[in-house]
C-alpha cells in the first residue's frame, strides 16, 4: 500500500514539466535523452507517461523494446534505435518503425533499465495490451492486472472497456474494473456503489479485494484518535485480554515492561555477591516470595529497573482506551465492505454446508461400499469375517497388478473390476469351504480363525508387494473435479464411487429379492434344516453367498484403491468401520447398512468440520458415539422384528 | 484360600512350585547374581514374558471362563503402563532438571522445576505446559493407585454400558475392539497429553535407583513379575473354583438360563471384566519398565488379537493353558522375528522367517481353532486319559445342545 502511494506521489510530482510537449515517440526520446540514459524509477515516470499518452502508434513498440533491453543509442550522434541482435552486431530500426541499416556492437549503447523502471514501463504498456487486437493478449493483460492490481490500471482499464468487442473479455474487464474501483477510486460514493454492485458474489477475487479494506490496527490511546476510522473500541478484560492490553501499552512505550520470571532470575544472578542478593541468602532463593523480596531490595537500592507491579498494570490499563482502527480512512467504504462481507459469508456458509454434505455423502458411499460385502457375509449369514478388510486389500492389489499388465488406464480399470471380483470370490469360497464351514456354530471362533487368515494374508501381501504404497491410477477422465463455484466442488472420482455404491445397492437388492439364488439364500438363512428339506443345498448356498460377499469386497477394493494408497494395511483401516456401519445400521438389512453408512459419514464429516485439524480426534469421537448409540438402539437403526430377528 | 479350592485345583501348587523353581534358576544364572549364563536383556525378556503370562491369565478368566471375548485388554495393559510410565518419566526428568538448574547459580523454585520438567517432557510435541492429567505424576503412591483406578474405572464404565444393553458375543468383541481403537487413535494425537506417537520413553531407568545397575534391576523386575504372576494365578484359581466360578461358567454356556435362574448376570460379568482389567493393568505396569518405552501402537487392536491367539493355542478354560500359550507363542515369536531362526532353503525359494513367521502363526492359529480347540493344554487331558465328546457333524436336534452325529456314533 505504501509503495503504491509513493508511486502515485511520484507520478503526480513529475506529471507535466515543460519539456514534455513533443508529439511523436522519436521526438520524445530525443528530448528526454539525458533522463532516459540515466533512467531511475524516481525520475523516469513522466517520460514513460508521455510516451504512452503520445498517441503515436510506434510508442508501444518503443516501450516494449525498452523494457526488453532492445532500445539503444548510437554513440556517434545519440540517436535512438530499436535493436535486433545479428551475428555482426545489431540491425537498427528507428523509433518510427523504418529500418535504418545496421551497426557493430561497439557503436551502440544498449539501454538496460532496472527492474523498477521496467515495472513502470509494464504499467504503461497495460493500456496498449488491453486494446491489443489479439484476445489472448488482452486476457493475459487482465490476468496480470488481477494478480497485482495498481491504482494506475483503473483508468486504462475503464477506457478500454468501451472499445471491447469480445463478450467474455468484456465481462472480465467489467468485473476487474469494479474490483479496482472499489479499492482505488478517489470518490467514496463510487467505491460504495462498486462494492454494492457485487451483492453476495462468491468470487475469491472479491473477498481478496474487500478484506484489505477492513484491515485494522490495534492502538492504545488516552482519547479517541481524531479523524481515524475506528472499527471498535475494546473493553479490556472482555474484548481484549488484560495481558494483551498491557503488552500493547508496553509496545507503544506507554508503560514499563512487566518482570518475567526469567528476567528476575537473570537480574538476581547478576547482583549476587558473597552468597547473598539484596540481603537474602542465595541458598534461600528456592522460593518465589524470597526472590521477590530480594528483587524489591535491589529495586530500592536502584540497582535494577523498576518493574511494574500488579497495581501499576491495572492503573495503566485503566488510564488508556483501546481501539481497532481501519487502515482505510473512509467510513462509508468500510461500512459497505463490512455489509458486503457479511452477505458473502452468509452465502459462503450455506455453500460450505452444501460442500460438506457432498463430502459426507461421498464418505458415506465409501463406507457403504466397504461394508456392503459385509452386509452379506455378516448381515445375512451372520459370519464374522475379520479377513473382509483383507479381501478389500486383495481387490486393490488385483487392480494394481492388472494395471501393470494393461497400461491403458480405462481398459485396465474395466478389466480389474471383474478380475477383482473373481479373485476375491475364489478366495471367499476357498475360505468358506476350508474354515468357516466347520465353525458355523462357534461364532467367536470364526472371528479368531478369520483373524488368523487376516494376519497371514496381510503378511503375504507384504512379502509379495513390499511395504511401500503401490499406486492404482485412475483413468484421466476421472481426474479433476466438478466445480460448481469457488466453494462447492466434488472430484469426479468421488462421484464415480457414489455411482458405484448405488449400483451395488441395486445389485444386492436385485439378487436378494428377484433371483432364485436370493430366495434360496434367504431360506437357508432363516432355517437351514427346512430349506434343505425343500431341496435346497445349504452348503452350496452358503458357499455362493460367502463368495458373493467377498467378491463385492474385492470390487470395493479397486474403488477404494483409486483414491487411497494401496498397502497391505488398507483393509485393516476399514474393517472396524465396516463392522460399525453394519452394526449401527442394523444387522441383516441392507437399508440399515445404507442408513448406518450415511449416519457415520455425515457424523464424521461434521466432527471434522468442528475440529478441522484433527481427523484422529474425529475418528475417536466417532467410535465413542457409536458405542453410545448402541446403548440406545442395540439392534441398530433398522432393527429386524419378530422371528426374522433370530432370537 | 480354602482347602476346598486347593484340592479342586491341584494345578495351583504344581504351578507355583514350577514358577518358584524357574525364578530361582533364572536368578542364579543371571549376570547379577553370579553365573552370568543368562544375559541381562534375556532376563528382561523372561520378565516381560511373565507379565504377558499374567495378562493371558486375565484373558483366560474373561474368555475361557466367562465366555466374553474381549479384544480390548491390551488397552488396559497399555493404560497401566502409561500410568506407571508417567511417574517414571516425571521423577527422572525432575532429577535431571534439578541438577541442571542447581548448576545455574540460584537454587530453583518449585515453579521453575515444574516448567523445566514440562518443557523437557513435552518439547518433542511442541508443548511446554504440563497437562492436567499429569497432576499426580510427581507422586509414586498416587500413580500406583492410578494404575489400578484408571483402567478399572474405564472397564467398569465400558462394561456397564455394554452389558446393560445386552451386547454379547461377537458384537461385544467388536465393541471392545472399537474401544481400543478409539483409545489408541486418541493417544496418537500430540495434544492428548501423553506425547502422541512418541509415547513415554526411558522407563527402564528407575528414579532413586541410579546406583543399581540394569543387571540387578532386571532381576528385581523379574522377581516382581514372577510374584505378580504367582499371586494372579492363585487369585484366578480361587475365583474360578468357588460358587462364583460356577456361575460365570454357567453364563458362558447359557446366559439366558442363568438369568432366568435369578442370578444378576450383568453384575457377574462386570465383576469379571473389571477384575481382569485390573490384573491386566498391573501386568502392564510391570511390563513397560522392563520394555523401556511405551507408545499408542502398543494398544493397536492387533495386540489384543494376539492375546486371544496365545490363550487359544495354550488352551482356553484352564489357567495353566493360558500361561503355557503365552510363554510358548511369545518366545517362539521373538525367536522367529528376532532374526535368530535359520532360514529354510527350499531349493527354489529361501524362506526368511522374519517375513514368513506371521503367515505360519496365522495359519497355525486357524488350524488350532479348527482341529484342536483345547490347545496345548489339551495334551494334559491326553495324559490324564480324559476325552471330550466329538461335537462335529450335523446336529441331531434343534438347539446348540443337541447330540451331534459323531457323538451319537460312540
Amino acid at each position: 500500500m505504501r509503495q503504491i502511494l509513493m508511486m502515485l506521489v511520484a507520478v503526480i510530482l513529475f506529471t507535466a514539466p515543460a519539456a514534455l510537449r513533443a508529439e511523436t515517440a522519436a521526438e520524445l526520446l530525443t528530448e528526454n535523452r539525458a533522463l532516459i540514459e540515466k533512467s531511475s524509477r524516481q525520475s523516469i515516470g513522466p517520460v514513460i507517461g508521455a510516451l504512452a499518452a503520445s498517441g503515436d502508434p510506434a510508442a508501444q513498440a518503443v516501450l516494449e523494446a525498452w523494457a526488453d533491453k532492445r532500445l539503444g543509442l548510437r554513440k556517434s550522434d545519440g540517436a535512438f534505435f530499436l535493436l535486433t541482435e545479428t551475428p555482426e552486431g545489431f540491425a537498427l530500426t528507428d523509433p518510427a518503425g523504418t529500418p535504418a541499416g545496421s551497426a557493430a556492437k561497439a557503436e551502440i549503447t544498449a539501454l538496460k533499465p532496472n527492474s523498477g523502471v521496467r515495472g513502470l514501463i509494464a504499467t504503461a504498456l497495460v493500456q496498449f495490451q488491453l486494446s491489443d487486437p489479439d484476445p489472448a493478449k488482452r486476457a493475459a493483460a487482465l490476468a496480470s492486472i488481477a494478480r497485482d492490481p495498481l491504482p494506475d490500471h483503473l483508468e486504462p482499464l475503464a477506457a478500454s472497456l468501451a472499445r471491447e468487442t469480445d463478450p467474455a473479455i468484456t465481462a472480465r474487464k467489467a468485473r476487474l474494473a469494479s474490483l479496482l474501483t472499489l479499492r482505488f477510486h478517489p470518490d467514496s460514493a463510487t467505491r460504495v456503489a462498486a462494492i454494492d454492485s457485487f451483492g453476495a458474489d462468491l468470487g475469491l477475487d472479491l473477498r481478496g479485494a474487500l478484506n484489505p479494506l477492513l484491515a485494522t490496527t490495534r492502538i492504545a490511546a488516552t482519547a479517541a484518535p481524531e479523524g481515524a476510522n475506528i472499527a471498535a473500541e475494546l473493553e479490556p478484560g472482555s474484548d481484549i485480554a488484560l495481558e494483551a492490553a498491557y503488552d500493547l501499552l508496553v509496545a507503544a512505550g506507554r508503560a514499563p515492561a512487566r518482570l518475567t520470571l526469567a528476567d528476575q532470575r537473570a537480574a538476581l544472578l547478576a547482583h549476587a555477591q558473597g552468597g547473598s542478593v539484596g540481603g537474602v541468602a542465595v541458598a534461600d532463593l528456592a522460593d518465589q516470595a524470597a526472590r521477590d523480596r530480594a528483587y524489591t531490595a535491589l529495586e530500592q537500592a536502584g540497582l535494577v529497573p523498576t518493574a511494574a507491579t500488579e497495581d501499576e498494570v491495572t492503573a495503566a490499563i485503566a488510564a488508556h482506551r483501546f481501539f481497532d482502527v481501519y487502515a482505510e480512512p473512509d467510513p462509508a467504504v468500510t461500512t459497505a465492505a463490512q455489509a458486503a462481507l457479511a452477505r458473502i459469508s452468509l452465502k459462503v456458509g450455506a455453500m460450505q454446508a452444501a460442500d460438506l454434505s457432498l463430502d459426507a455423502l461421498s464418505l458415506a458411499s465409501i463406507y457403504f461400499l466397504a461394508a456392503i460385502g459385509l452386509a452379506i457375509t455378516f448381515g445375512v449369514m451372520r459370519v464374522i469375517n475379520m479377513a473382509h478388510g483383507d479381501f478389500i486389500m486383495l481387490g486393490a492389489y488385483t487392480g494394481y497388478v492388472t494395471q501393470q499388465i494393461i497400461p491403458d488406464y480405462t481398459t485396465s480399470i474395466l478389466v480389474a473390476l471383474p478380475m477383482a471380483f473373481a479373485v476375491t470370490f475364489a478366495a471367499g469360497v476357498a475360505m468358506e469351504r476350508l474354515v468357516i464351514r466347520h465353525l458355523y456354530r462357534r461364532p467367536l471362533e470364526t472371528l479368531l480363525a478369520t483373524f488368523g487368515i487376516s494376519i497371514a494374508l496381510q503378511q503375504l501381501a507384504k512379502n509379495i508387494f513390499g511395504t511401500q504404497a503401490r499406486p492404482l491410477t485412475s483413468p484421466a477422465w476421472l481426474d479433476g473435479a466438478w466445480v460448481l463455484n469457488d466453494v462447492v466442488s466434488i472430484s469426479y472420482i468421488r462421484i464415480a464411487i457414489f455411482v458405484l455404491a448405488l449400483m451395488f445397492l441395486g445389485l444386492f437388492l436385485f439378487i436378494m429379492k428377484r433371483t432364485r439364488l436370493g430366495l434360496e439364500v434367504r431360506a437357508v438363512t432363516q432355517n437351514p434344516g427346512m430349506a434343505a428339506s425343500m431341496g435346497i443345498n445349504p452348503d452350496r448356498i452358503n458357499m455362493l453367498t460367502f463368495g458373493l460377499g467377498s467378491g463385492i469386497a474385492g470390487v470395493a477394493g479397486v474403488a477404494i484403491g483409486l483414491f487411497a494408497k494401496v498397502t497391505s494395511e488398507l483393509g485393516s483401516d476399514y474393517i472396524v468401520q465396516s463392522f460399525m456401519t453394519v452394526v449401527v445400521g442394523g444387522v441383516g438389512n441392507i437399508w440399515g447398512t445404507l442408513a448406518g453408512a450415511t449416519l457415520i459419514g455425515f457424523f464424521q464429516k461434521g466432527i471434522e468440520w468442528l475440529n478441522p485439524s484433527n481427523t484422529l480426534a474425529a475418528q475417536t469421537y466417532m467410535i465413542l458415539f457409536i458405542i453410545l448409540f448402541i446403548q440406545f438402539r442395540p439392534r441398530g437403526i433398522i432393527a429386524l422384528k419378530g422371528r426374522a430377528a433370530g432370537d | 484360600m480354602t482347602p476346598g479350592s486347593l484340592s479342586r485345583n491341584p494345578s495351583v501348587l504344581i504351578f507355583l512350585a514350577t514358577l518358584a523353581l524357574f525364578t530361582l534358576a533364572v536368578t542364579f544364572l543371571s549376570e547379577a547374581a553370579g553365573a552370568g549364563l543368562i544375559s541381562t536383556s534375556f532376563v528382561k525378556t523372561l520378565g516381560k514374558t511373565l507379565c504377558l503370562c499374567l495378562i493371558a491369565l486375565a484373558m483366560d478368566l474373561i474368555w475361557g471362563f466367562a465366555g466374553i471375548l474381549s479384544l480390548g485388554h491390551f488397552a488396559f495393559f497399555a493404560l497401566g503402563g502409561y500410568m506407571i510410565g508417567m511417574w517414571l518419566m516425571y521423577a527422572r526428568t525432575e532429577v535431571i532438571v534439578v541438577e541442571a538448574l542447581a548448576g545455574a547459580g540460584l537454587p530453583p523454585t518449585p515453579q521453575e522445576i515444574r516448567d523445566g520438567i514440562a518443557s523437557q517432557i513435552f518439547g518433542v510435541v511442541g508443548g511446554s505446559d504440563l497437562p492436567a492429567i499429569w497432576a499426580f505424576a510427581g507422586s509414586l503412591p498416587a500413580q500406583l493407585a492410578l494404575v489400578v483406578l484408571v483402567p478399572g474405572t474405564l472397564a467398569l464404565v465400558f462394561g456397564w454400558l455394554a452389558f446393560r444393553s445386552r451386547v454379547t458375543g461377537v458384537y461385544l468383541s467388536i465393541l471392545t475392539q472399537a474401544m481400543t481403537l478409539a483409545l489408541a487413535l486418541y493417544l496418537f494425537q500430540n495434544d492428548s497429553g501423553l506425547r502422541g506417537n512418541n509415547g513415554l520413553s526411558g522407563l527402564q531407568n528407575i528414579p532413586g535407583a541410579e546406583a543399581v545397575g540394569q543387571d540387578w534391576l532386571s532381576v528385581w523386575f523379574f522377581w516382581a513379575s514372577a510374584a505378580a504372576l504367582g499371586l494372579g494365578y492363585a487369585l484366578a484359581a480361587w475365583v474360578v473354583s468357588g460358587k462364583f466360578g460356577s456361575v460365570i461358567r454357567a453364563i458362558r454356556d447359557d446366559e439366558a438360563r442363568v438369568r432366568f435362574l435369578g442370578y444378576p448376570v450383568e453384575v457377574y460379568k462386570l465383576t469379571v471384566f473389571t477384575l481382569t482389567a485390573v490384573i491386566t493393568a498391573i501386568a502392564g505396569a510391570l511390563y513397560y519398565p522392563q520394555a523401556g518405552i511405551i507408545n499408542p501402537a502398543e494398544m493397536a487392536p492387533i495386540a489384543s488379537i494376539y492375546l486371544a491367539v496365545w490363550v487359544a493355542i495354550g488352551g482356553r478354560g484352564r489357567l495353566y493353558g493360558a500361561v503355557i500359550g503365552a510363554v510358548f507363542v511369545s518366545l517362539l515369536s521373538s525367536w522367529f522375528t528376532g532374526g535368530r531362526a535359520p532360514d529354510l532353503n527350499l531349493g527354489f525359494y529361501t524362506v526368511k522367517w522374519v517375513d514368513w513367521w506371521q503367515i505360519v502363526l496365522g495359519l497355525s492359529f486357524v488350524l488350532v481353532t479348527l482341529y484342536a480347540p483345547r490347545g496345548i493344554g489339551g495334551l494334559f487331558d491326553l495324559i490324564a486319559g480324559l476325552r471330550a465328546p466329538d461335537r462335529r457333524g450335523a446336529a441331531l436336534g434343534p438347539g446348540d445342545g443337541a447330540l451331534r452325529e459323531q457323538e451319537a456314533k460312540e
